[in-house]
């Protein structure tokens, strides 16, 4: 959408002027359907990279410290995410967690403490059928059409009931303002206030931009994504040929971060 | 009407002069939070809602319990229910109002509350709670205030508030049932997850709700002319006994479940406010005096002798109210939180100002309370007689 260059602009708002001045509302004129392609045609960002449902794979065996710092890091930094140490109150958009801990229910007793304490990124997991969208009383968290579980943290009100839906506590709440636990900020993204919930949003800006998500990248190969409808796509081939597990996948959740081991 | 609140005796000018401190201690702290945010409460990113959640929680119950005089007066024709019907009916209004007020003040951004209204979104179960709330709550005030003004003028309450009388009874169960649902929808949240939290709500809320409502007619009696009646406190104590066995038999159901299946991840929260899970043990204290409030409301309200003086009577209905505040006022909500989303132990208990603007708004409820009983019994008290001849004052 903002892509409409000065000039496109202004021959739009002269339309609407002329519209107006005549008597007429555009909407007489024009269709809706009209408005809604028209809409759509400038949706489209050119360059901007789309799928009909991001997914991602991130490669257990090929994590380390050094990249899960990197990954970590670069997120939050890019995304003015605050570094608060009191862990009642932190805020964490990708994480590392242990193996037993993101994945309760496969520990076992006689499962090497290797595989126990392996490291494990998690994030949001864009599930196609979030309890966290549904719960959402004001739609400030939502799933876009191509599968992103998005945040309007301009509308949310802070109630947080999608975290208590959420099964995989992917979501932080700003338990007072985030400004001051920001060291650098990233003036491209904006920044949130307190009393607002936020998480991962699959670097949708850097999607626009034709950019991978800021974590593939930093990830040296360990996080892969694509679009899962795709067969062609990357990720569809390495899930087709590996054994992939999903976080809590009984729920009914249907994740779209899948996990090699 | 309202005019009749303005004039009271000293020791009634005195009680909402205390309860307006606690309101004004409440506000205070509260624009604190409003300036900090919610980080001053004891909640954090894994047991997300409290205290305030609980309450409003445990109130909505308070607010639909006014179905359990309403109910048998006017689809039974209980005639006992007569005099009290005002009382159930005006406890249901503080009661929602303070619902309204602890979800205010739980949310992050307070200044965005309308957000719920200018995007009515009808797949959250919110969005019906809210329908529900406010809508049971206009409905109590006109049929509560229609009836008392009837009954001020001495003439029969008018035909057309028959079907809004009907309609409220129907709508007191739904408030609590959209409250359970909000819980008993969300996956991963296994202790909240079960069929029968609706019903053990709705059966809680009847034992809590009648044994406030014994305690406010005893406090009426002692303090005012008009008496609400022996047989009408009586019959409420049978009502809080009945639904204080089911409530207690819904959650040994949930026991059984959790435990002879032999699910662990349905058992975590259970175990963790009975006995405390991998060395935290917060809530066990709660839930153990909750155990005992349990008990000795049964033993109490069970036993006819107990039940029949007015003494212990007063002492089962407190606990009983207590033990139900305490298990869905607290460790309902938090209990659900713990172990979180990654199998670990993180506990809450509140903080001090959270504290004090859950007693600010609780004092709210009741300064509105006290001037709704003050209205109804000062016109209780001129009527003297009710509609079936029975003497409505002390001998």
């Amino acid at each position: 959408m903002s892509n409409i260059n000065r000039r496109e602009f202004l021959k739009i708002l002269g339309i609407g002027t002329f519209m107006g001045i005549g008597g007429w509302s555009m909407f007489e004129v024009v269709g809706k359907g009209e408005i809604e392609a028209f809409a759509e045609k400038y949706k489209k960002v050119p360059g901007a990279l789309q799928a009909k449902r991001w997914a991602m794979v991130i490669d257990l065996k090929k994590l380390d410290q050094q990249i899960i710092n990197d990954c970590t890091e670069v997120c939050h930094r890019i995304h003015n995410v605050p570094k608060i140490l009191n862990p009642k109150e932190e805020i964490k958009w990708i994480w590392d967690e242990k193996f037993k801990n993101a994945f309760p229910e496969l520990k076992d007793d006689y499962m090497s403490s290797e595989i126990k304490n392996m490291h494990v990124l998690v994030l949001c997991n864009h599930c196609e059928n979030p309890p966290c969208v549904r719960v959402c009383p004001t739609k400030a968290t939502f799933k876009r059409k191509d599968g992103i579980v998005m945040m309007d943290m301009h509308r949310c009100i802070g109630c947080r009931f999608c975290m208590a839906g959420c099964p995989y506590g992917a979501r932080s709440f700003n338990w007072r303002d985030p400004k001051d636990y920001i060291k650098n900020e990233n003036p491209e993204f904006p920044l949130r206030m307190r009393g607002v919930v936020e998480k991962c949003t699959f670097c949708y800006e850097r999607l626009d931009r034709g950019l991978p998500p800021a974590c593939v990248e930093a990830s040296k190969g360990a996080i892969m994504y694509g679009d899962i409808t795709d067969p062609n796509s990357e990720i569809r081939k390495i899930l087709s040929s590996n054994f992939a597990i999903r976080r809590k996948a009984k729920l009914g959740t249907k994740p779209s971060v899948y996990y090699l081991l | 009407m309202l005019e009749i609140a303005l004039k009271g005796s000293p020791r009634y000018w005195g009680w909402l002069f205390f309860l307006a401190t606690l309101i004004g201690a409440g506000v205070i702290t509260y624009l604190y939070q409003f300036q900090i945010g919610l980080g001053i409460t004891g909640m954090s990113r894994d047991v997300s809602w409290g205290l305030y959640i609980g309450q409003f929680t445990f109130l909505v119950g308070v607010a639909a319990s006014a179905v359990t005089i309403v109910l048998p007066y006017y689809l039974h024709n209980y005639k006992k229910y007569g005099r009290i019907a005002i009382i159930g009916e005006f406890l249901a209004i503080p009661a929602i109002l303070m619902c309204m007020l602890f979800i205010f003040v739980d949310l992050g951004q307070p200044m965005r509350v309308l957000n719920v209204l200018l995007h009515p979104t009808p797949n959250s179960v919110m969005f019906y709670d809210m329908i529900v709330l406010s809508g049971y709550l206009i409905l109590n005030l006109l049929c509560g205030w229609v009836i008392l003004m009837s009954e001020k003028k001495g003439a029969p309450p008018p035909k057309w508030i028959k079907p809004f009388l009907y309609i409220a009874i129907c709508w007191a169960p739904s408030i609590h049932i959209v409250t359970a649902f909000l819980y008993q929808g969300l996956p991963g949240r296994d202790y909240w997850m079960t069929a029968i939290m609706a019903a053990k709500f709705l059966s809680s809320a009847f034992a809590s709700g009648p044994s406030l409502l014994i305690i406010l007619c005893m406090l009426i009696r002692k303090f005012t002319n008009f008496d609400p009646g022996k047989e009408a406190i009586q019959s409420l104590a049978k009502t809080a006994a009945y639904f204080l066995l089911v409530t207690i038999a819904f959650y040994l159901f949930e026991v059984f479940t959790a435990f002879y299946s032999g699910i662990t991840s349905h058992q975590y929260s259970i175990i963790y406010l009975f006995s405390g899970l991998e060395g935290y043990s917060k809530l066990v204290p709660v839930m153990s005096i909750c155990v005992l409030l349990a008990a000795i409301g049964v033993l109490i309200l069970v036993t006819p002798p107990l039940r029949k003086w007015e003494v212990t009577l007063a002492i089962g209905a407190a606990s009983t109210f207590l033990c139900m505040w305490l298990e869905k006022g607290i460790t309902l909500v938090v209990g659900g939180f713990i172990p979180n989303a990654f199998d670990r132990v993180f506990e809450y208990w509140p903080t001090l100002p959270e504290t004090i603007i859950t007693i600010g708004v609780w004092s709210f409820g009741f300064f509105v309370l006290t001037i709704l009983y003050k209205i109804a019994s000062s016109v209780k008290e001129k009527a003297i007689f009710d509609k079936y001849g029975e003497k409505q004052i002390k001998a």
